[in-house]
């Protein structure tokens, strides 16, 4: 039986997630300052994007919506913006770099 | 004569006499809901490419100009920049607890939680004019009589310049290119932050009607439609700056680099 009743997410969760942002904003400074070599950004993107998804899903509420088109719709943007970005990179980084 | 005809024995009209704010396109409340926020997300959709692009010119000029660009973001403040990130995010805990006080039909709360969230973002605003003050200071604002001294200074090992110490004329080459390229990390600094910041400003310009309305008890559990889609809105606004953060501020900070 769908329960087509919006969902109230309990204030603890809440106060979760907006702990695990701080923590993972503060994180992401501190380990900018450690030497990883090629990594810094791979680690500093990957702490974005974990944040970025609990926003989404949490915040935004997409983990409980019962509106079907708002995760396609969702990851269609990405995935259109991911073709810019990846598309644009191959061009230019097989280019001589003016 | 019957103007109904073919919509079934019982009027969807009547049903909607209870429902002031249910409008007469919808078949019910869930439908109105879910039309607007789905809305919404096509909105963000076009608002992630419009960010799309000028992340695609961050990115390509990051890998042309590197050292230029890790030596640019060195000159932001880091404390500074991690303290305004975290005041975003106290921001979006509010709109989030906001739209679950409506939910649960808190008035008070509800206002308050408002209220909190256009604090935050005036102070998440202030921080970035003082932060874009020192840029202006420091000569770091493109064509306004931009300079990369400082930057050249403190970055002799990251631009090679150690090791053009005996070859004053390609040394002064290359402290000129540093002087136009960096300039492209500014320019995509303040392009970024600006549209960045101009999204806040008008978000805290919804959220001041939108608390209107909610001091207004326009709000119920049943319908919270306006308050639930300026959120999506500002969580928007918050994820940008989440990218934005590292990007900028986090290029290289390793020491001794």
């Amino acid at each position: 039986m769908a329960d087509h009743s919006e969902h109230v997410a309990p204030a603890g969760l809440y106060w979760l997630v907006w702990a695990i942002l701080i923590v993972a904003t503060f994180l992401t400074a501190w380990v900018a300052t450690i030497d990883l070599g090629p990594f810094n950004t791979v680690v500093a993107l990957f702490i974005a994007t974990c944040k970025a998804s609990i926003v989404v899903l949490i915040f935004m509420g997409v983990k409980y919506t019962h509106e079907k088109m708002t995760k396609p719709l969702l990851i269609g943007a990405i995935f259109w913006l991911l073709l810019l970005l990846v598309l644009s990179l191959t061009d230019y980084a097989s280019r001589y770099a003016g | 004569m019957s103007d109904r005809a073919g919509i079934g024995e019982t009027p969807l009209a009547v049903e909607h006499e209870e429902r002031p704010e249910l409008r007469h396109h919808f078949a019910d409340v869930e439908q109105q809901r879910n039309a607007a926020t789905l809305g919404m997300w096509w909105f963000l959709g076009t608002e992630i490419m419009f960010f799309g692009g000028m992340f695609c010119a961050y990115l390509v000029y990051r890998r042309w100009y590197f050292p230029e660009f890790a030596a640019s973001s060195r000159s932001l403040d880091l404390i500074v920049g991690t303290l305004n990130t975290a005041v975003l995010i106290c921001s979006s805990l509010t709109v989030a607890m906001s739209v679950r006080a409506a939910q649960l039909g808190k008035r008070k709360l509800q206002v308050q939680l408002l209220l909190a969230t256009i604090f935050f973002g005036l102070v998440f605003l202030g921080v970035k004019a003082y932060e874009w003050d020192n840029k202006y200071k420091e000569h770091h604002i493109p064509t306004f009589s931009f300079n990369a001294q400082d930057l050249i200074k403190d970055n002799q090992k990251l631009f090679g310049l150690d090791k053009l110490q005996n070859d004053p004329a390609k040394l002064q080459e290359r402290e000129a290119e540093i002087q136009r390229r960096s300039q492209i990390f500014f320019s995509l600094y303040f392009a970024l932050t600006g549209m960045h910041a101009i999204h806040m400003v008008i978000g805290v310009g919804i959220f001041a009607v939108i608390t209107w309305m909610a001091h207004k008890g326009r709000f119920t559990p049943e319908y919270h439609t306006p308050l639930e889609i300026a959120g999506l809105y500002w969580h928007f606004v918050d994820i940008v700056w989440i990218y934005l953060f590292p990007l900028l501020y986090l290029i290289d900070r390793r020491p001794g680099a």
